[in-house]
């Protein structure tokens, strides 16, 4: 009875941890977004907006290593060490679970080279840190699929919540990009006086 | 050896964290770029200066090291200013 | 021909025994074809091996003719430093400046020296690869083409040359954007350090010289230090190509030594200013003409630079100001647009010289020379490459010599006659893709 307790008990600590891991990495994305395009929180200067994406995400990290670890010391359901961060190798539900490893493999990736930032230089940091629009799709398969939790219920509201402000912020970030003024289009209109434009004698 | 800050114009998108961080020496022009004041970072902005070139968003702020000038030769920090001090 | 046969002929026509002009251009009757060239220089005289060129050129004193007039053998002996066959060595004849043609007319003209200059610079630093890099033009480069076969036939070409387009852009030519542009990227500057000479095409040490400098370099190496300081002054030894712009409208390359008056390259009788160097040098007044000669020496206290050569007389009926706010609206769509400052400051400044030209057809603002002066303090130095320091340059130079016209447009008058456009400005739209290579 006791091993059936404490097993329930870690298989609901790995779900729980992993709604808020999912909550946590969807405000990590936005505000990621947010930075990027040099957008404000009200009141706040930049570098704590910055400071929130990076102390959000070793959260989120924190939370994922909790919600995998429960769930691999967990007996209720056999998920090993390996199927947490080697992709479809798991007896219970291959896919989803692996979607899981994977966007956890992506996730590492992301965090050891931003450690790494100053060392690594602008374009290997970028590079990697692109991987987090793959990354958090993934994570969100992973979460709605491999449990019936977000599948219905104030869950299911919560992960399309989530699902919505991330799209909302990535729609905003490309309008912004696409709304940037190319460079030739900086020179106003009233610089085409054609005594300026026509070449030579 | 005396330290500079500098900025690399092309990776700069004009974050401005560098200016909240260190508004001693980086203030910010009318477009949101960092002006750097040319002189040496004092030792007790180190740290800040160390923080600012780590936190760019787009890494484009660097410090680096300024070997005491010889007199009557160019600055070299600028490209192109003058002739290179040449490595032999 | 043997080379023998070759030499044997050179006494009749050898410079060095001529001691004058011209030097770079061929002599009247003359065209730029492997024969003539070979009957007047004879071949590439090779020293046979890494580095024994330099101290020759150093004891030349070329600088180079690029605008820069940087020493040639300081550039030389760091890019020599690298490991044989590492090296690439780049001949400039971009031109991106539009009021500049020498470049143009030089490979026209006399192509060969040109090309004799590219192989013996590849063997002084021990190159791997070289590459003439020529304005885009598809007759001139079919041309070139065909007499670096001719070369190659007759062995005279130690390395293979290629040839590299580059797009019509007034940046094309600048070092960090060529190295850019032949490591097959696109010709915008790159953040320095590292300079090219250090890391450039592909990463590798590379040596970029004006084509113009190249064809002082095969001279030097025919004739020796000793011809070639035999014109021009101690300081700024040799002679120089120069474009000539005339009040009239016509326009010549001309080749000039180094301390020539002015006055007898360009008559400054009817025109109210001089443009010298380029686009990112400067202008000065008509009546200080008489008193400069065609050296740094000379035209630095007077704020300008000898740069790419250009010299453009300002008809007096044209205004100086107008012409400049065409030039600035020109510099700023030229930008790379990479660096804010740049990217923001120059469009600003354009703006605001066209309003005090007289452009937007209103009385400027009061405060426009206030706002000038801020935007150019602004983008000095800021930018990865020279572009926004040249346009400040330009833009300083215009608003002093310009001054009096100044204080008359703010009160909504100009002086000129004319508001026929003077100084060259290529038409057409600035766009992203312009900036690869054709």
């Amino acid at each position: 009875m006791h091993d059936l307790t404490s097993s329930t008990a870690l298989w609901y600590a790995s779900r729980a941890t992993g709604v808020v891991s999912l909550v946590l990495l969807s405000a990590v994305m936005i505000i990621g977004i947010l930075v990027n395009r040099q957008g404000r929180l009200p009141g706040l200067p930049r570098f704590v907006v910055l400071g929130l994406h990076r102390n959000l995400s070793l959260l989120a990290v924190a939370f994922v290593v909790v919600h995998v670890l429960s769930a691999v010391a967990d007996s209720f359901v056999s998920i090993s060490l390996a199927a947490a961060v080697i992709p479809f190798v798991s007896s219970y539900e291959p896919l989803w679970l692996g979607l899981g490893a994977v966007s956890l493999d992506l996730m590492a990736a992301i965090i050891v080279t931003s450690l790494l930032r100053a060392r690594l230089g602008r374009r290997a940091w970028r590079a990697v840190h692109w991987l987090a629009y793959a990354s958090w799709p993934v994570a969100v398969l992973h979460s709605i699929y491999s449990s019936k939790d977000l599948q219905s219920g104030p869950l299911l509201y919560l992960a399309l919540a989530c699902i919505a402000a991330v799209m909302g912020a990535l729609a905003w970030r490309v309008a912004r990009a696409r709304a940037e003024v190319p460079r030739a289009g900086r020179v106003p209109e009233l610089m085409d006086d054609p005594r300026l434009v026509a070449g030579g004698r | 050896m005396t330290r500079k800050l500098r900025v690399n114009p092309i990776a700069c998108s004009g974050h401005g964290l560098c200016a909240e961080l260190l508004p001693e020496l980086i203030s910010l022009d009318e477009w949101g770029y960092p002006v750097i004041a040319d002189q040496a970072v004092p030792p007790r902005l180190a740290r800040q200066a160390r923080r600012a070139v780590t936190d760019c968003p787009a890494l484009a702020l660097r410090l680096a090291a300024v070997p005491p000038r010889a007199p009557g030769r160019p600055a070299a920090d600028r490209p192109g200013a003058g002739p290179p001090v040449t490595a032999a | 021909m043997s080379a023998a046969a070759a030499n044997a002929d050179v006494a009749q026509e050898d410079p060095a025994a001529d001691g004058g002009l011209p030097r770079l251009l061929p002599p009247p009757g003359h065209h730029g074809d492997l024969a003539s060239h070979l009957r007047i220089h004879g071949p590439v005289p090779y020293r046979g091996s890494a580095r024994a060129l330099i101290p020759e050129v150093r004891a030349a004193g070329l600088t180079g003719r690029g605008g820069a007039a940087f020493p040639a053998h300081h550039k030389l002996e760091t890019v020599a430093a690298a490991r044989p066959g590492r090296a690439v060595v780049v001949g400039n004849g971009a031109e991106g400046e539009p009021a500049s043609h020498k470049d143009q007319a030089l490979l026209h003209l006399a192509p060969h020296l040109v090309l004799d200059g590219l192989q013996l610079a590849a063997e002084a630093v021990g190159a791997g690869r070289v590459v003439l890099y020529v304005r885009h033009d598809v007759r001139a480069r079919t041309r070139l083409d065909d007499q670096i076969s001719q070369r190659y036939a007759r062995r005279l070409d130690q390395a293979a040359v290629e040839l590299v387009s580059a797009p019509a852009r007034f940046l094309a030519g600048e070092e960090s954007a060529l190295a850019n542009l032949v490591s097959a990227g696109t010709a915008v500057p790159r953040f320095t350090p590292p300079r090219v000479f250090e890391r450039g095409v592909e990463g590798r040490p590379t040596l970029v010289q004006n084509v113009e400098t190249l064809a002082h370099l095969a001279l030097i190496a025919r004739y020796g230090p000793g011809w070639f300081r035999g014109l021009g002054t101690p300081d700024e030894p040799g002679t120089m190509l120069c474009t000539l712009h005339r009040p009239d409208g016509s326009v010549n390359v001309a080749e000039a030594i180094i301390g020539t008056p002015l006055a007898s390259l360009v008559d400054s009788r009817g025109a109210s200013a001089v443009l010298i160097g380029g686009y990112h040098g400067a202008w000065v007044p008509a009546d200080q003409v008489p008193w400069l000669t065609l050296s740094n020496a000379s035209l630095r206290p007077a704020g300008a630079f000898t740069g790419a050569g250009v010299l453009a007389a300002l008809p007096a009926d044209r205004c100086g100001l107008v012409e400049s706010a065409r030039v600035a609206r020109y510099l700023a769509l030229e930008s790379a647009g990479q660096c804010g400052p740049c990217l923001n400051g120059l469009p600003s400044i354009a703006a605001a010289m066209g309003e005090l030209a007289g452009l937007t057809g209103r009385r400027p603002d009061p405060r426009v020379l206030e706002n000038l002066s801020r935007w150019a303090g602004l983008v000095e130095g800021r930018g990865a490459c020279h572009h926004p320091d040249g346009t400040v340059r330009f833009l300083r130079s215009a608003l002093q010599v310009f001054a009096a016209e100044a204080r008359l447009h703010l009160q909504g008058r100009c002086s000129a006659a004319s508001g026929r456009p003077f100084l060259p400005i290529p038409a057409g739209p600035a766009t992203d893709a312009d900036w690869s290579s054709p």
